[in-house]
C-alpha cells in the first residue's frame, strides 16, 4: 500500500484523515515486526533444541585408563599391530587367573576374532573410565583450555574426541557404565510394543470410525454419547491412561498379561503384569481416539456420490463400505494412523506408570517379557546426576528423532502417493 | 454387483413369462450382521475406556479417603499396663486424643472414652484386636483419615507423616501452566495471524513444516532440553544463587514452546475460515492490513482462538515428562518460579517409577491426584467444546 500524499485542500476532516494514515501504517509495520519476531522465536526454539542435542552428543572426553596402552608392547610391537597370538599373550599376562578361567569357559580365547580380542583387552585390561566430557562447541573452540584443564585435574587421563553415537551404541544392551551403554534393549522393546499396539489399535480404531460414520444413526442418543466421548478421550493426559493401564492391565488382568493363564513361565522370572502386553494395550487405548477421529475425517471426505452409486446398483451397506468407501479413504486413514503411531513411539509417562523395567539387559522375547523403551531410557539417563549420562541421553535422542523422522516421512510419502483422487 | 439370482423351477406350467424368476427378497446376510456387531463393539470400547478410567480412579481414591492413617501422637505410656487396665497414664508431650478416637499401642486398637490431664480411659481390644500387656515408653498412635477438606486445603504433602494436602502440587501446576501460557499465547497467536494474513506461500511452506516438527518432538526431548539448556541459561541470566537446578520457570517456558504449535495451528484454521468478503469489505472502507487482521478477522474467529487457548491450557496441565525432568523433585508450596516444586503429573510419575506396593496409601494417593487431574482436563475440554458450539460465527 503506497502512502498517498495529498495537498491539504478542502475540509478539515480531510486534513485530519491523511496524517492519521501515516500513523496507522507505522503502527501496522511495527506489529508486523512483532509477528515476524514471534515466528522467529519458534524457529529459534527449534534450532536451540537441535543445537543442544548435537552439542552433547559429540565432544572431547578425558579418559583414564587403569593401564596405559603404551606399556603393552611385546617385542617392540605396539598393541595396534599385534596379531592374534600376541593379543592372547597380552590378555593372559594381564588379567587375573580367575577371570581368565571364566572367559575361557564361555569361549576359548583362540576362537575370538581380532576385534573381539581387542574389545576384551579394552574392557578388562585397559579399563577406561570417563572422567569428564565436554560439549562439541567447547571441544572445537576452546580446545587449548580443555587441554590445560584436563592435564591439571586428571593428569593420567588422555583426551580423545568421541562421538557418543556409534554403531556400538545402537547394538549394545544397557549398562550401568556410560561408556558401554547401548540402546539395543530399548529399541527392541519400543519396536515390539509398537507392533502389538498397531495390531490392536488399527482394527478397533478403523472399525469404530466406520461404525460411527456409516452405520450409526446420528439421532440415536447412544451414538452421540460415543462421539462426544471419543472427542473427550482424545484430550485426556497420557498419564491417566497409564494409571488406567496400571490398575486394569497390570493388576486386574495380571493372569492374562503375565502369561500365566497361557501356561507361559520363564524360568526364574517373577511373573507380574508389567509386560510388553500391558504396555501395548495401554498405548493402544491411548491412540485409539486419535485414530478414530482421523479415520472419521478420511471417511467423511469420500463423496457421497460414490456411495449413492453403489447403493443404486443394489449393494448392501457393508459391501459399499468395504469395496468403495474404504479403499478411497485408506490413504487418509494410513496417514492418520502413522502419525498416531509416531506419537505412541514417543510416549513415556504412561509406560513409566505401567512399569517399565529400570535395568534389563536382555532383549524382549515376546509379549510377556519385561520391557523398556527408547523414550524411557532417555528419561532415565537424563535423570541421572553424572554428566556422561547426558551425553548418551543426547545420542539416544538422536536415534529417537531419526526413527520418528522416518516414520513421519513415510506418512507424508503415503499421503502424496495415494492422493491422486479418482473422483 | 450381487443381485442374487435364484433359479426357481416353475410349478405352474401356464406361466408364460420366464423360466427362471428372480428372487428379489432381501437375503439375510449373517456375515455382515456379525461385522456390524464387531464395528459397534469397537466404537463401544471408547465408552468402556471412559467408564474404566472413572471407575478405577474413583475406587482407588475412595480407598485413599477411607483408609485409616495411624498418626504418631508423640505421647507415650508412662507406666506399663496389663491385659485389662482401662486407665492409661500417659506423658504430657504430644497431642491428646479426643473422646471417641481410636488409638493404637503396638498391635492393639483401643477406643478412647474419657480424657483428662495425662490419663486416658479406654476400652480395650477394640475392632477385634487382642488385648495385650504393654510396657512403658510405648508411643500412642491416633487414627486419622484424610478428609476432603484436608486434601484440598492442606499445604504440605508428606506421606510419611500422613500429611496429604494437595495444594503444593496444584499450586505448582498452576504456576507452570501460567508461565507456559504467558509464552505460548502471544507467540502462538502472532504466528497464526502472520501465517493467515501476511505470509506468502513460500514462507508458509517453510514455516508450517517447522511447526509440525516442533509439534512432533516427543516430550522427553523437551524435558532434556529444559534440564540441560533452559536451566543453565536461566542460571546465567538471573544468577546461579537465585535459580535452583530444578525450577518451575525452565519447565514452564519449555512447556510453552511445546504448546505453541497447538495454539498456532488451531487458531490459524479458525482465522483462515473467516470468509474473504469480510476482509475485502473492510479494505474497501479504508482499513490498513493490521486493522483488518486485528479488528475484523480475529474477533470473527475468536471462538476458535479461545478454544485453542483452552486446549493448550489443558495440554500444559497434563504435561508430564518435562515436569518430571526439570521442575522438581518433591512437593513444595512456593510462589517463586525459580524454585523447584513438583507438579501433580511429575509426582505421579516419580512415585510410580519406584517400588510401589499395591495396597499402600501412596498407591491410593496417586489415584486421588489422577482423578483430580482427569476432572480438571475434562472440564477444560468440555468448556472449549461449548465455546466453539455457542460462539462460533457461521458465515454463509
Amino acid at each position: 500500500m503506497s502512502d498517498i500524499s495529498v495537498k491539504t485542500t478542502g475540509t478539515s476532516e480531510a486534513n485530519d484523515f491523511f496524517p492519521k494514515l501515516d500513523f496507522r501504517h507505522r503502527v501496522g509495520r511495527a506489529w508486523l515486526a512483532v509477528f515476524q519476531a514471534s515466528t522467529m522465536i519458534g524457529i529459534i526454539a527449534l534450532s536451540a533444541l537441535l543445537y543442544n542435542i548435537i552439542n552433547s552428543a559429540f565432544g572431547l572426553v578425558a579418559i583414564e585408563y587403569k593401564l596405559d596402552p603404551d606399556t603393552l608392547v611385546i617385542d617392540g610391537t605396539p598393541i595396534e599391530e599385534m596379531n592374534q597370538g600376541q593379543l592372547i599373550q597380552v590378555i593372559q599376562e594381564n588379567i587375573s587367573a580367575g577371570l581368565l578361567r571364566q572367559l575361557e569357559r564361555e569361549t576359548p580365547l583362540t576362537e575370538y576374532s581380532l576385534p573381539g580380542l581387542n574389545s576384551i583387552i579394552v574392557d578388562r585390561v585397559l579399563r577406561p573410565d570417563v572422567k569428564r566430557s565436554w560439549s562439541l562447541i567447547d571441544s572445537i573452540f576452546s580446545r587449548d583450555e580443555i587441554f590445560v584443564e584436563a592435564s591439571a585435574e586428571f593428569p593420567k587421563a588422555e583426551l580423545e574426541f568421541r562421538s557418543w553415537l556409534t554403531t556400538d551404541f545402537i547394538t549394545q544392551p544397557q549398562s550401568s557404565q556410560p561408556l558401554y551403554a547401548g540402546v539395543r534393549t530399548a529399541i527392541m522393546g519400543s519396536l515390539l510394543i509398537i507392533l502389538i499396539t498397531i495390531l490392536v489399535a488399527f482394527p478397533l480404531g478403523v472399525g469404530a470410525a466406520i461404525y460411527l460414520e456409516e452405520f450409526a444413526n446420528p439421532n440415536f442418543w447412544v451414538n452421540r454419547i460415543i462421539q462426544t466421548n471419543i472427542n473427550n478421550l482424545a484430550g485426556v493426559p497420557s498419564i491417566i491412561y497409564g494409571m488406567l493401564g496400571l490398575a486394569v492391565f497390570v493388576r486386574l488382568l495380571e493372569p492374562l498379561t503375565s502369561g500365566v493363564a497361557f501356561g507361559y513361565a520363564e524360568a526364574g522370572a517373577t511373573l507380574n503384569g508389567r509386560t510388553v502386553l500391558s504396555a501395548s494395550l495401554t498405548l493402544a487405548l491411548l491412540i485409539l481416539p486419535v485414530i478414530i477421529i482421523n479415520a472419521q475425517e478420511a471417511i467423511k471426505a469420500v463423496p457421497s456420490s460414490l456411495r449413492q452409486a453403489s447403493f443404486g446398483l443394489g449393494a448392501s451397506r457393508w459391501q459399499t463400505v468395504w469395496a468403495h468407501v474404504l479403499p478411497n479413504a485408506l490413504p487418509g486413514i494410513m496417514t492418520g494412523t502413522i502419525l498416531a503411531i509416531s506419537r505412541a513411539f514417543g510416549e513415556t509417562a504412561p509406560l513409566v506408570v505401567v512399569g517399565a523395567s529400570t535395568f534389563i539387559t536382555f532383549d524382549p522375547t515376546g509379549p510377556f517379557s519385561k520391557f523398556t523403551t527408547l523414550p524411557i531410557q532417555i528419561y532415565q539417563w537424563t535423570a541421572r546426576p553424572q554428566d556422561e549420562f547426558r551425553n548418551i541421553a543426547a545420542a539416544a535422542i538422536i536415534v529417537l528423532l531419526v526413527l520418528l523422522l522416518s516414520l513421519n516421512a513415510s506418512a507424508i510419502l503415503v499421503r502424496n502417493r495415494f492422493s491422486r483422487r479418482n473422483w | 454387483m450381487t443381485e442374487s439370482n435364484t433359479v426357481q423351477s416353475i410349478q405352474d406350467q401356464d406361466s408364460l413369462e420366464t423360466r427362471s424368476a428372480i428372487n428379489l427378497r432381501r437375503k439375510p446376510r449373517i456375515g455382515e450382521w456379525l461385522i456390524q456387531i464387531f464395528l459397534f463393539l469397537s466404537a463401544a470400547i471408547s465408552i468402556v475406556t471412559t467408564v474404566g478410567i472413572i471407575y478405577e480412579l474413583g475406587v482407588e481414591s475412595l480407598g485413599f479417603f477411607s483408609r485409616t492413617l495411624w498418626e504418631n501422637t508423640n505421647k507415650s505410656l508412662t507406666t506399663a499396663i496389663d491385659l485389662d487396665t482401662t486407665e492409661l497414664a500417659v506423658s504430657a508431650s504430644g497431642r491428646s486424643p479426643l473422646n471417641g478416637d481410636q488409638i493404637k499401642i503396638e498391635e492393639e486398637i483401643m477406643l478412647v472414652t474419657t480424657v483428662s490431664s495425662n490419663v486416658i480411659n479406654v476400652e480395650r481390644g477394640y475392632k477385634d484386636t487382642v488385648p495385650a500387656q504393654h510396657r512403658a515408653e510405648l508411643t500412642l498412635f491416633r487414627a486419622n483419615k484424610v478428609t476432603l477438606i484436608e486434601f484440598f486445603t492442606g499445604t504440605t504433602w508428606i506421606p510419611q507423616i500422613g500429611k496429604f494436602g494437595i495444594l503444593p502440587l496444584v499450586n505448582s501446576t498452576i504456576i507452570v501452566s501460567l508461565i507456559a501460557m504467558v509464552i505460548a499465547v502471544p507467540v502462538g497467536l502472532s504466528i497464526a495471524i502472520y501465517l493467515s494474513e501476511y505470509a506468502t506461500t513460500r514462507v508458509r511452506s517453510v514455516l508450517k513444516p517447522i511447526l509440525e516438527i516442533l509439534a512432533g518432538i516427543p516430550t522427553v526431548v523437551y524435558g532434556y532440553f529444559a534440564l540441560t539448556f533452559m536451566t543453565p541459561s536461566l542460571r546465567t541470566i538471573f544468577g546461579a544463587s537465585n535459580v535452583e537446578i530444578y525450577n518451575m520457570a525452565a519447565g514452564g517456558i519449555v512447556i510453552g514452546i511445546l504448546v505453541v504449535p497447538l495454539i498456532s495451528s488451531i487458531s490459524e484454521d479458525a482465522l483462515s475460515s473467516v470468509p474473504r468478503s469480510l476482509r475485502e469489505g473492510s479494505y474497501a472502507l479504508g482499513a490498513t492490513k493490521l486493522e483488518v487482521a486485528i479488528r475484523i478477522v480475529v474477533p470473527a474467529a475468536i471462538s476458535g482462538i479461545a478454544a485453542a487457548i483452552i486446549l493448550a491450557i489443558s495440554r500444559a496441565i497434563g504435561e508430564t515428562m518435562i515436569a518430571a525432568l526439570a521442575i522438581g523433585a518433591g512437593p513444595n508450596f512456593t510462589f517463586n518460579p525459580f524454585k523447584g516444586a513438583e507438579t501433580m503429573t511429575g509426582h505421579i510419575v516419580r512415585i510410580s517409577g519406584g517400588d510401589l506396593s499395591y495396597d499402600s496409601i501412596d498407591y491410593n494417593s496417586l489415584f486421588a491426584i489422577g482423578l483430580l487431574l482427569f476432572f480438571i482436563t475434562l472440564g477444560l475440554n468440555i468448556i472449549s467444546q461449548q465455546i466453539v458450539r455457542r460462539f462460533r460465527e457461521v458465515y454463509e
